[in-house]
């Protein structure tokens, strides 16, 4: 397979997830101090290096067949979990997910939030929102980039395109100071569950022993096939117009994909 | 044992989400997609799709049923 189905995917699957962790660094940075948040930022840096380094060679010493089974029903699972949540957005039964709200509960907390200073962190709060903003959407980048990576057997690619959308959310954060409300957040939301459903279906069946009819190209049907469903499911559910529902705040417990 | 059991917790929500039920029908479609192309021979490419394409609409319908 071309690597750049494979890029662009992990690249857009990446970036969504790294608005919303520049959501949460900027609340932190900007309301609280900058110091502390690199700290928490570079831990969670460290932290999910560590992970990467630890299970992408293992993974990819696993037999391609076992490997695309489990890494194909995971995504899948992983996928189908996005799309519903897309789905549930677009057609109006969940509220969007909005980051110009999202960045003022963070400042709203951070600013009632006392200040404490613990060893080399001065601002104990600034560092722990960092981390777990951090931590929690990079675990969603880390996931994908392996489970690509691996089944493509091609890890570096997957990482270019994960690393990409990184830098090209930070620099453009950089640069505006804000959060980037702009990025059509829900609608990638959206194309990335049609994605990673998709690629988990091909591959969880190419596991379990099957042969797609023309091999790799399968996915030029699969992903529309599965995109319009998930279109047609959104224009069935969809309510009247009337109020959204409220809001609920996020956890930051597990990231919202 | 509270450390490990929130641990599980966390992998739980990360991968399997609000709908336990997706990731059962796609593991079940996937296991007999296995049993049918190694058992009975049958390439069962066709399979797959409409199933967890039908998961998702039956969450779907769960998940609107309850709001």
């Amino acid at each position: 397979m071309n690597a750049l189905p494979l890029v662009l995917t992990v690249f857009v699957a990446c970036a969504v997830e790294a608005v919303e962790a520049l959501t949460i660094v900027l609340a932190a940075g900007l309301t609280r101090e900058w110091r502390s948040t690199f700290q928490g930022m570079a831990a969670a840096l460290a932290v999910l290096a560590v992970i990467v380094a630890a299970l992408g060679p293992t993974v990819t010493l696993l037999p391609l067949t076992a490997l695309r089974l489990v890494v194909g029903a995971l995504l899948a699972i992983f996928g189908l979990q996005w799309l519903r949540k897309a789905v549930l957005r677009a057609s109006g039964h969940k509220s969007l997910h909005d980051e110009a709200s999202a960045y003022l509960r963070e400042v709203t907390a951070a600013e009632a939030a006392t200040e404490e200073s613990r060893g080399r962190v001065h601002d104990w709060y600034a560092f722990t929102l960092a981390f777990k903003g951090v931590l929690l959407e990079g675990l969603e980048v880390v996931f994908i980039v392996i489970t690509f990576g691996a089944s493509q057997r091609d890890v570096g690619a997957a990482a270019i395109g994960a690393a990409a959308a990184v830098v090209v959310v930070a620099v453009t954060g950089v640069a505006v100071r804000a959060p980037l409300a702009r990025v059509p957040e829900n609608a990638l939301k959206f194309a990335v569950g049609v994605m990673l459903t998709s690629f988990g279906m091909f591959w969880g069946a190419e596991g379990a022993g099957v042969s797609w009819p023309g091999g790799d190209a399968a996915l030029l049907v699969l992903v529309p096939v599965v995109a319009l469903v998930a279109l047609g499911y959104t224009v069935l559910l969809r309510r009247p117009a009337g109020p959204a529902p409220v809001a609920a705040p996020e956890s930051q417990e597990v990231p919202s994909s | 044992m509270r450390r490990l059991r929130s641990i599980g917790a966390f992998w739980y929500d990360f991968v399997v989400g609000d709908d336990w039920r997706v990731a059962v029908v796609v593991v079940a479609v996937l296991a007999l997609t296995a049993l049918l192309v190694h058992a009975a021979g049958v390439n069962a490419w066709w399979l797959v799709p409409p199933c967890v394409l039908a998961a998702l609409g039956w969450s779907l319908r769960r998940a609107v049923g309850r709001g």
